[in-house]
């Protein structure tokens, strides 16, 4: 089963536990299966079926929920530049930080950031890719990415 | 005031967006630009350090193995109206004469139903390799390079075809598995389409959900040409024309005999 592996743990990050991540492979692979002949030969089958995937967690009541959190800032807000100066360098502050940390970073952004950043940094997908993935424009990726990088720096 | 122009643009370098143009003058730009140059390493840091950590739920063999099972049997149920629409009564008065043929029938459609669903899984793996932004694990045009990589990857070895005047290219090659079976999955080019070449053991499985020898099948827009020989079990998957399928196949047909 292609991507099994993938889906499995993105829909870990996004429900936050086991059995709400099974449930979420399970009706994925359902869904795909069902609905093969709307996948359009010659475009991405990643971003297909990560899409149906997200699809089917947004309609679920913890989908429902955490759509609901209040996101970090504003979509539209232009993405400022990082500041090269920082006072205390990334590669100390990750030196220091165990897996944990960074993971109880990413656990505690929102998931509209999670999403991009899980898409971008494990899944390795293009700005395009997720942006077809969770159907919003590249603009709103990069931006999204940006915020949620930035709410990792500041947490670690 | 130079790394403000520059600034913005180090996230999408980081992610590999930038056009080639552009990430050849970040390049040169970096190798002058220290407050750059370190800006850009604390991102890779972090996207690196964000990869290795989020890797963290893992389904279990028992979910794997649920889900697989549940897939089999989506598929099979997927062929039961065409039989329930004959109507129940009729067939329930057929049931006792054609019981022994319909018992074979039934075993025949299981085992097509598996071939079909075991052929969907090796396209499914051609369109995700496709998208995969690593496709291949060993990247080489050079079959005598390709070849000694799968060398202790997988149960059996194999001869690669030349492609010397042939139209193909061979991009590289990757370690793969099919029903947790080991095998080796083998990528050409030919124009702008990618075959695939699938080896894996001729399992006992394999050699009775694709019974014959050789087969020429088409699933979901793709030819697919599978055949057995010295005890290992081929596919050729491709959306390219069934002429070059079906030569690429020769090809390789030949080479396993040398």
């Amino acid at each position: 089963m292609p991507l099994f592996d993938s889906l499995y743990n993105f829909a870990g990050w996004l429900t936050g536990n086991r059995e709400e991540a099974e449930d979420l492979v399970q009706e994925t692979y359902l869904k795909a299966l069902k609905g093969f002949s709307s996948f359009q030969q010659g475009t991405n089958f990643r971003a297909w079926i990560f899409r149906i995937l997200r699809n089917a967690f947004l309609t679920s009541r913890t989908g429902l929920q955490a759509m609901r959190t209040v996101p970090l800032e504003s979509d539209d807000e232009e993405t400022a530049v990082v500041s090269a100066t920082m006072d205390t360098p990334e590669s100390i502050l990750l030196g220091r930080a165990s897996q944990e940390a960074i993971q109880a970073a990413l656990e505690k952004l929102p998931v509209i950031f999670r999403e991009v950043l899980l898409l971008c940094d494990v899944e390795e997908m293009s700005y395009q890719e997720i942006s077809e993935t969770v159907s919003i424009p590249i603009g709103t990726v990069m931006s999204r990415l940006y915020r949620a990088r930035r709410a990792m720096r500041e947490e670690l | 005031m130079a790394s403000d122009i520059w600034q913005p643009r180090i996230s999408r370098y980081v992610d590999a967006e930038l056009s080639e143009e552009e990430m050849r003058a970040m390049d040169a730009h970096l190798r002058e630009c220290s407050s750059c140059a370190a800006e850009a390493l604390r991102q890779m840091q972090l996207k690196h350090a964000t990869k290795l950590a989020a890797r963290r739920f893992s389904p279990s063999p028992q979910f794997r193995r649920r889900i697989a099972d549940q897939v089999i049997a989506d598929q099979v149920a997927a062929r039961r109206p065409v039989i329930w629409r004959w109507g129940w009564a009729p067939l329930l008065a057929a049931a006792v004469m054609v019981l022994v043929v319909a018992g074979i029938l039934l075993s025949r459609s299981a085992e097509q139903a598996r071939s079909q669903q075991l052929l969907s899984e090796l396209t499914d793996i051609h369109v995700a390799n496709l998208a995969a932004s690593t496709p291949v694990d060993v990247v080489s045009s050079d079959r005598h390079t390709v070849k000694p990589w799968f060398q202790g990857k997988v149960p059996f070895s194999f001869n690669l075809p030349e492609l010397e005047g042939s139209p193909f290219t061979l991009v590289g090659g990757r370690l793969t598995y099919l029903d947790h079976e080991p095998g080796a999955h083998l990528i050409y080019n030919i124009g702008a389409h990618h075959i695939s070449v699938f080896i894996f053991r001729d399992q006992p499985e394999l050699s009775r959900v694709f019974s014959t020898r050789e087969s020429s099948k088409d699933v979901l827009k793709f030819h697919v040409e599978s055949w057995s020989a010295h005890e290992l079990r081929y596919f050729v998957v491709g959306d390219a024309s069934d002429q070059s399928i079906h030569e690429l196949t020769s090809m390789w047909k030949k080479a396993g005999n040398s």
